[in-house]
């Protein structure tokens, strides 16, 4: 008896796999398809080249003058001689380390609250939250424990931008989740308070805030007393965002039903531990993407302190610009600033996708 | 620059005189002293004027200024902090007591010496709103510009200089403004304008910005006068007139022939009586100014004197290459003028 033997399944057609029917169904599936796919190779076409030879294949990478720039592509030279200001701007080059140590120590220091298996998040993050700052802050303008003071005027680069981005959502997540409880309290008063400083705060323009915290604020003052430009650009710069980071709160906030609020009171906790425990932890996973979309703007927002004259990493590049023996390569110096803007800012879009996937409790629609 | 110009500071400037009264004369000096430097605001980055370099030190023009005052009233021009401050915030800076001198490119006008209370010490650098073209278009006088299309930085004064110019002179032409100086080289380079106007100061720093230099040329025609020089707050002569005469020391020194190099050994043993005494080797004319004797020694000694700054920071040697012009001196066919030390 013979055995019946299937013969092997043919492969499909040609035109039904690999590149060129992914091409033909994704690239070429009618006319009008097949002319926007040949109008994109067109602009691609345009735009690519010239981009790759400006950028790297004719650009000047080595030497150390404007002279050293002689191919027509970008002068990379520019951006690798000031790298040093537009990283720390005027902080003086021996004292750099300083700078560079904070950065390890937030980095080491908070590398723990990213480990899942640690056990004790909540004290330590609060522990490191205290303690940091005051360690930053302490290292980076010096003036005690033998440090040499170095004035805020000095502090620019990027070392300003993220300087004035930590301390702005440091300072504005706790004020911003504040203020949103305090617009939903049932004490009138408190409700005025929060409801009048966010319409206020929300309703100003950024750069009107730090203009007259440096324009008009020092008028006021007496004679003589000096209020840090940084400190007061920061103060603004937090009760400005607050606003912003209440507002997205509090749309977590309503999200919340009703029956959990009830749920809570029934287990007879309070105000606070209702809020701290059941409530607020399912708010701000609902908002993260939206305090994450205001941290994101206040990150970029920064660069606005030029019209205070400090000298952030944008203001570093375009005063860079401006020296003669390096004029004509501000196109260069923007690029520059561009990416890092970027990398930052994707930086924390990934994150936040990262913490809402590791949170998702199964709401997610 | 005279986006400065702005209404928004003149309205500050306002608030800032109803706010706060005016300081006894002597109290700047004074305040210098106990603090041991002098406070200098200077420009955000202007090339030649004030601009940092590598290492975050400010040099121009500008700066220099501020040199030399901490030399005349120290001893030591190293002795001197700078404030970098954008057009907007310069005036409430001076105001409010932030710097003692604003040397940061500001032009001389009634409104700003009268009625600011603030008066200006002199005139460092003659500007003034000129035109940059290409050769090509064979242009060899603004007269020629009928028709022209022209770039201009927007919010400055140099839209208002052009219009009147033109109007003035009957001819035609089409603006297109721009935000930033780089827009607007780039503009001239590709063709979109025919004439860059700017600040002649700062026509030579665009020029360098364009590929090829060489193609382009400044016209000789002035359209406006901007004497740009230092500024103090008013009610205080005593540091008024120190700003004032280390300047005049500086042009007096290049016209005496005094130069950082030579400088202490004329101290020693010059026989021109007007070298004497405007290095202290005769009389006691520092003692007026409440300044040491040596002064104008310690001026030109550290920081040159003004033939010496303006080359070093403007001149032939420089990417800018500016011509002396308006600011050579009297005797050389310019119009810069100090009266005598004596």
């Amino acid at each position: 008896m013979t055995t019946h033997v299937f013969k092997p399944d043919m492969p499909p057609p040609g035109n039904r796999i690999g590149i060129v029917a992914w091409a033909r169904a994704n690239l070429f599936s009618s006319w009008l398809n097949t002319l926007l796919t040949l109008f994109a190779f067109y602009l691609i076409w345009l735009i690519v080249p010239p981009l790759l030879s400006w950028t790297i294949l004719d650009a000047n990478w080595v030497g150390s003058t404007r002279a050293d720039c002689t191919k027509d592509g970008a002068c990379w030279v520019f951006i690798q001689q000031r790298f040093g200001q537009f990283m720390y701007g005027y902080y003086p080059t021996e004292l750099r380390w300083r700078v560079d140590l904070s950065v390890w120590l937030a980095v080491i220091g908070a590398a723990p609250l990213f480990i899942s298996r640690f056990k004790h998040k909540a004290i330590y993050g609060l522990g490191f939250l205290v303690v940091y700052p005051i360690l930053a802050y302490s290292l980076l303008h010096g003036g005690h424990w033998g440090l040499t003071n170095v004035a805020t005027s000095q502090w620019g680069g990027l070392m300003l931008t993220l300087v004035i981005a930590t301390v702005g959502i440091a300072g504005a997540l706790p004020l911003g989740i504040l203020l949103a409880l305090g617009r939903r309290s049932d004490m009138p008063a408190i409700r005025v308070v929060c409801v009048t400083f966010i319409e206020f705060w929300r309703g100003v323009p950024l750069i009107t805030v730090l203009f007259m915290s440096s324009v008009m604020l020092p008028l006021f003052l007496p004679e003589g007393m000096n209020f840090d430009k940084l400190l007061r650009a920061l103060i603004g710069v937090i009760l400005f965002q607050s606003a912003y980071v209440a507002e997205v709160v509090r749309g977590g906030l309503q999200a919340i039903p009703k029956g959990q609020y009830e749920a809570a009171a029934a287990m007879g906790l309070g105000y606070w531990r209702s809020m701290g425990l059941v409530i607020l932890p399912q708010a701000l996973k609902l908002v993260i993407p939206g305090i994450v979309n205001t941290f994101i703007a206040l990150f970029k927002d920064t660069s606005l302190v030029i019209i205070i004259g400090l000298f952030d990493l944008l203001n570093s590049v375009k005063q860079a610009a401006a020296d003669p023996t390096w004029l004509g390569m501000a196109t260069e110096g923007y690029v520059f600033a561009a990416l890092v803007f970027w990398i930052f800012c994707f930086g924390m879009s990934r994150y936040s996708m990262h913490l809402e996937h590791k949170l998702d409790t199964g709401h997610k629609r | 620059m005279k986006q400065l110009k702005s209404t928004l500071a003149l309205a500050t400037a306002a608030i800032v005189l109803s706010v706060s009264g005016f300081a006894h004369a002597g109290a700047t000096l004074d305040g210098v002293k106990k603090k041991g430097f002098v406070q200098c605001g200077v420009s955000d980055g202007l090339p030649g004027f004030s601009v940092p370099d590598k290492n975050g030190k400010i040099l121009g023009i500008d700066a220099d200024i501020c040199r030399a005052v901490a030399a005349a009233v120290f001893g030591d021009a190293t002795k001197v902090k700078f404030s970098q401050l954008n057009a907007k915030e310069r005036f409430t800076a001076l105001q409010s007591g932030e710097v003692d001198v604003l040397s940061r490119n500001t032009t001389w006008t009634s409104s700003r010496d009268a009625g600011m209370g603030m008066v200006f010490a002199g005139v460092t650098y003659y500007d003034g709103v000129g035109f940059l073209v290409n050769n090509k278009l064979g242009v060899k006088s603004a007269k020629e510009l009928d028709g022209a299309t022209i770039c201009i930085q927007a919010g400055t004064t140099t839209e208002l200089n052009v219009s009147d110019y033109f109007r003035a002179n009957n001819l035609k032409y089409t603006p297109i403004t721009f935000d930033t100086s780089d827009e607007s080289a780039k503009s001239l380079e590709s063709g979109r304008c025919d004439v860059l106007t700017s600040d002649k100061s700062q026509l030579y720093a665009q020029r360098t910005k364009l590929a090829n230099p060489n193609d382009y040329v400044v016209l000789p025609e002035t359209i406006s006068k901007e004497p740009l020089g230092p500024v103090v707050r008013k009610g205080d002569e005593d540091w008024f007139s120190i700003v004032k005469w280390t300047l005049f020391a500086m042009l007096n020194a290049e016209e005496a022939g005094i130069t950082s190099k030579n400088v202490v050994a004329e101290a020693k043993s010059t026989k021109n009586p007007d070298v004497a005494r405007l290095l202290g080797a005769d009389g006691e004319y520092g003692k007026d100014l409440k300044l040491p004797k040596d002064w104008v020694v310690q001026i030109v000694s550290q920081v040159g004197n003004y033939g010496e700054v303006f080359e070093k920071n403007l001149g032939k040697s420089t990417p800018l290459a500016i011509d002396r012009g308006l600011n050579a001196l009297w005797n050389n066919g310019g119009i810069q003028y100090a009266p005598p030390v004596r």
